[in-house]
């Protein structure tokens, strides 16, 4: 395992991501205040979504790694995504 | 492979001497081998507590009216039993203690990938069952039933809490063991075992793994809010403030019908391993069985609603919960038919592991089947919370789990302590044990048929015919279970030397490896270089 190279991201990598970050919470914040009914929660998760993904992909290293993580993890989104939709398939026919 | 010293000293684990001596060697060891054993006298222990729960519960049954206990006494019996076995028993069940003990042996690796985190989930494990444990002595024994439904968990008077945040914990020591599990099978693989030579049962274990790593977190979540809800009044389960009962029971469900998963995967695994070796053949399908225990694993995330048919789902939700259920049951027969034909033409070997194989394909038959008639929604309305389910349940997870837990235990039971068990004993065990099996179980189908509802400490006098017939069952049952436990553990100390490696013939690599296996398992790492079950 050692000898797999290192990635070392730099400050500006990490100061990118931040600032990524903090718009997008001040955008899921500011959505809250437009009306769109049950879509405010799909626009909600997809806001979280992204901001998942940003810390994934670059803070925790998964876009440098072998691919294989990537792969699990999107496999792994694939299936809670396809529970909240089973979930919901409930609440939106109710 | 440069700690050859200790390797070649040919000292079995069992007998090994590390830093520490007695009982502290044991519980601060970081040997897979004996940490699958102390998570086997842990469950020997609990087994033994919440089937005498069982007992009593059938005795309180066997006539009408109040027999030897009260309603309350009956609800904290059914919880405290259900808590025990599913999550204290059958859920790290097979992978803790046969999972740890055997699937580094099986694919020729010297440990699991982190060996102090593998301590670590059975003291993570021991702490959730104390804190189960101490409900007796701070507010009573939680009577909601192991489920924790909303609203009984947050109106219930007794105090529910140590059992909620137990459950949580023992969560904990599950994800831990499944983490293990995944990275060792990733990289700790020895040479020449590539993913389609690796045996079926850590095949199961992998697919087991996944479901460990991403179900659990769901109760924990779940049992959490339900610790909120009751502390805090946060309102997301209390229709009274605007919650949502049936939330609760998706969440907990999202886990729950997985978790069944967890249980009996690597039960089919074991049956996998023993059908071969004891029919003298090469398994039938081999990527059959693998494919169908991933897609089982997968789909399986996705039938939770078949627990809340009548619980007020939309209409839409039920349909499509039904059909899903029963695309399950396709990978689940694909394994019966493919260990069936194993056995066909096979060169039989009629033993104690054998037997309990068998009966487990059998047990898991009546399981699988009676799950169609819960999975149809027209008669799921019919028998919804009778003892139909009850007796469905226990076909599967006691039946499954359990007889391949014994089928596991009789199988591995030499290479673990290199000693051999009384076989007539054992033979002699597994038959009472079986016929009190069906008796206890069978008049249960009948009886919910009839409409007797779960869950009550009394029943109409209608009912007491089939009542009695199951209460005696559940005597014979455990007498069988007793001269089991007794043979084995006995054997364990007394029993005839095996020093052979390979007593029943296997093809796998644990039975390569000396019996006991010495600390590191190996002595040169092993290689290999064709299929797992080819008998020639
Ligand atoms: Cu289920």
């Amino acid at each position: 395992m050692s000898q797999e190279k290192q990635h070392i991201s730099s400050y500006t990598s990490h100061f990118v991501v931040l600032i990524t970050l903090i718009i997008l919470t001040g955008i899921s914040v500011a959505v809250t205040r437009v009306e769109m009914g049950p879509l405010n929660t799909l626009v909600a998760m997809i806001i979280a979504g992204a901001k998942a993904s940003v810390v994934l992909a670059w803070f925790m290293h998964l876009k440098f790694d072998n691919k294989l993580f990537a792969i699990f993890t999107a496999l792994v989104l694939v299936i809670f995504l396809l529970v909240l939709y089973v979930t919901f398939f409930d609440y939106s026919y109710r | 492979m440069s700690e050859t010293n200790t390797t070649n000293q040919h000292v079995s684990f069992l007998k090994y001497q590390g830093k520490y001596k007695g009982l502290l060697g044991w519980i601060l060891s970081t040997d897979h081998k004996r940490v699958g054993l102390l998570y086997l006298y842990t469950m020997l222990v609990f087994f033994s507590t919440a089937a005498i729960l069982g007992l009593l519960m059938k005795l309180e049954l066997i006539a009408p009216g109040m027999t030897i206990m009260g309603p309350q006494t009956y609800n904290a019996m059914f919880t405290v039993h259900g808590i025990i076995m599913i999550f204290i028993i059958v859920v790290p069940g097979l992978p803790a203690v046969f999972g740890n003990f055997f699937l580094p042996l099986m694919i020729g690796a010297k440990d699991v990938a982190f060996p102090r985190l593998n301590l670590l989930s059975w003291w993570v494990y021991v702490i959730g069952i104390l804190t189960v444990l101490s409900s007796q002595f701070i507010g009573g024994w939680p009577d909601t039933g192991w489920t924790f439904y909303a609203p009984y968990s947050f109106r219930t008077p007794v105090n529910i809490l140590p059992a909620l945040f137990g459950a949580f914990i023992l969560g904990f020591s599950s994800i831990l063991t499944g983490i293990n599990f995944i990275v060792t099978m990733h990289r700790m693989r020895c040479p020449g075992m590539t993913w389609f030579k690796m045996p079926l049962f850590p095949w199961t274990l992998y697919a087991t793994a996944w479901i460990q790593v991403l179900a659990t977190p769901v109760i924990g979540i779940t049992l959490l809010l339900t610790v909120m809800e009751r502390v805090m009044g946060v309102g997301i389960f209390n229709p009274a403030m605007g919650g949502d009962p049936i939330l609760y029971q998706h969440l907990f469900w999202i886990y729950s019908h997985p978790a069944v998963y967890i249980m009996i995967l690597p039960g089919m695994g074991v049956i996998s391993e023993i059908l071969p070796v004891f029919s003298r053949k090469r398994i039938y399908g081999y990527k059959a069985i693998v494919l169908s225990s991933l897609a089982i694993a997968f789909v399986g995330y996705f039938v939770w609603g078949h627990h809340m048919f009548t619980s007020g789902m939309s209409g839409r939700a039920l349909y499509a919960f039904s059909f899903l259920t029963f695309l399950v049951a396709i990978p689940s027969a694909i394994k019966v038919f493919n260990w069936v034909s194993t056995m066909y033409k096979g060169s039989l070997n009629l033993q104690t592991p054998f037997y309990w194989a068998v009966s487990f394909i059998f047990v898991f038959m009546i399981g699988g089947l009676t799950g169609l008639v819960l999975g149809s929604l027209a008669t799921n309305v019919h028998v919804h919370d009778t003892h139909f389910v009850v007796a469905h349940f226990h076909f599967i997870v006691f039946g499954g789990t359990g007889f391949s837990f014994m089928a596991a235990l009789h199988y591995w039971f030499p290479k673990m302590f290199g000693r051999m068990y009384d076989r007539t004993w054992a033979n002699t065990g597994w038959v009472i044990f079986f016929s009190g099996f069906l008796t206890l179980y069978l008049p249960m189908f009948y009886l919910g048929i009839l409409g007797m509802p779960r869950r009550y400490y009394d029943y109409l006098p209608e009912f007491h015919g089939g009542n009695i017939i199951s209460s005696l069952g559940a005597i014979a049952m455990i007498a069988g279970i007793l001269i089991v436990f007794v043979n084995l553990i006995r054997s364990s100390r007394h029993g005839e030397k095996v020093t052979e490696k390979n007593p029943w013939g296997g093809r796998t690599l644990e039975w390569q490896t000396d019996t006991p296996p010495t600390l590191e398992n190996w002595e040169t790492e092993p290689t290999v270089t064709e299929q797992p079950y080819e008998y020639k």
